[in-house]
């Protein structure tokens, strides 16, 4: 019982990480200001998380100018979409262990 | 158990993150209810041209054969005035579509032009904007009138299906029923606004109630 819960990764534990992981797993690229609206946080709180997520290499950040504006958008990686698959599947083996 | 409550939760949020991010989910069943009247008033407008009544089978015969000339009625050939009502009536119907369903993201708080929903118009406008070229090439160029009704149906039809995928994924079986009436349409040609009264009008009218029922109520 116990290891499963330290089997839960670390980088994880916070609901708007795993809010970014949801939206960027179904999603091909998403800007920052997408995930913002979606996720309704501030700019500082979501920024500080992606950083987390992008230091972790779980997503990929990619700058390009529209017009004259610069626009951030992310996506994942190879190893962000199997780490957060790997977290999902270990919270549902132990909602059914607990059943 | 507690943590078990807030693992669950957590799957639920993600679950639902993972829905709103990629679907356009304001869709209102009003806007179908809306389209399908006007759809109705449309085709009214056209039989009314004809001189016709849409419940006398009998008739549909004769109308054929009195208009595939270029009869004027109104001040407007027939296929004028099919192109002015059809032009009319689209518009009317996208407007007050999206007059509704603008009231019911508002209700929701959501924003209404989000990433979901230009991805939503983008997959409309492209098949849907394909089909009404087709039917203006159709009727301008070959002046082939009877086969309108029955392209725009299919059409429409298969908009649906495609963008299904970008919102409510009930409208998937709206497009299945307008491409099948498509197909019937055009095999029985001359019955054509019969058909597309059915389609645009009474079809979205039940399918739009039955969504606002399932969602809105």
């Amino acid at each position: 019982m116990k290891h499963i819960i330290t089997n839960l990764n670390k980088v994880f534990d916070n609901r708007l990480r795993l809010g970014i992981m949801s939206i960027l797993m179904v999603n091909d690229k998403v800007t920052f200001k997408d995930l913002k609206d979606t996720l309704e946080v501030t700019d500082g709180n979501l920024a500080s998380h992606i950083k987390a997520l992008e230091k972790a290499e779980y997503i990929l950040v990619s700058k390009q100018f529209v017009g004259k504006k610069p626009q951030t958008s992310y996506a994942t990686t190879v190893l962000g979409r199997k780490a957060f698959t790997e977290h999902l599947d270990t919270l549902e083996k132990f909602l059914k262990n607990n059943k | 158990m507690e943590k078990q409550e807030q693992h669950l939760e957590t799957l639920q949020e993600i679950r639902s993150l993972m829905e709103r991010s990629t679907r356009f989910l304001s869709l209102s069943g009003l806007s179908g209810v809306a389209a399908g009247v006007i759809a109705l008033l449309g085709a009214g407008t056209v039989f009314a041209y004809l001189g016709a009544s849409p419940f006398d089978l009998g008739a549909y015969q004769e109308i054929r054969r009195t208009h595939v000339g270029d009869g004027e009625k109104w001040g407007m050939t027939y296929s004028t005035f099919l192109l002015v009502t059809g032009s009319i009536v689209m518009i009317l119907a996208a407007l007050s579509g999206a007059y509704f369903t603008w009231r019911k993201a508002r209700k929701g708080g959501y924003q209404l032009f989000d990433a979901s929903a230009k991805r939503l118009a983008w997959n409309i406008v492209v098949p849907f904007g394909a089909g009404g070229a087709f039917c203006l090439i159709l009727l301008l160029k070959h002046n082939l009138y009877y086969l309108v009704a029955p392209a725009t149906l299919l059409f429409y039809g298969l908009t649906l299906i495609n963008a299904s995928k970008y919102t409510l994924n009930d409208i998937r079986y709206l497009g299945y029923g307008e491409v099948a009436l498509g197909l019937i349409a055009t095999w029985f040609s001359g019955y054509g606004l019969l058909f597309w009264a059915i389609g645009f009008g009474v079809l979205h009218i039940v399918y739009g109630i039955k969504m606002y029922w399932k969602y809105e109520r």
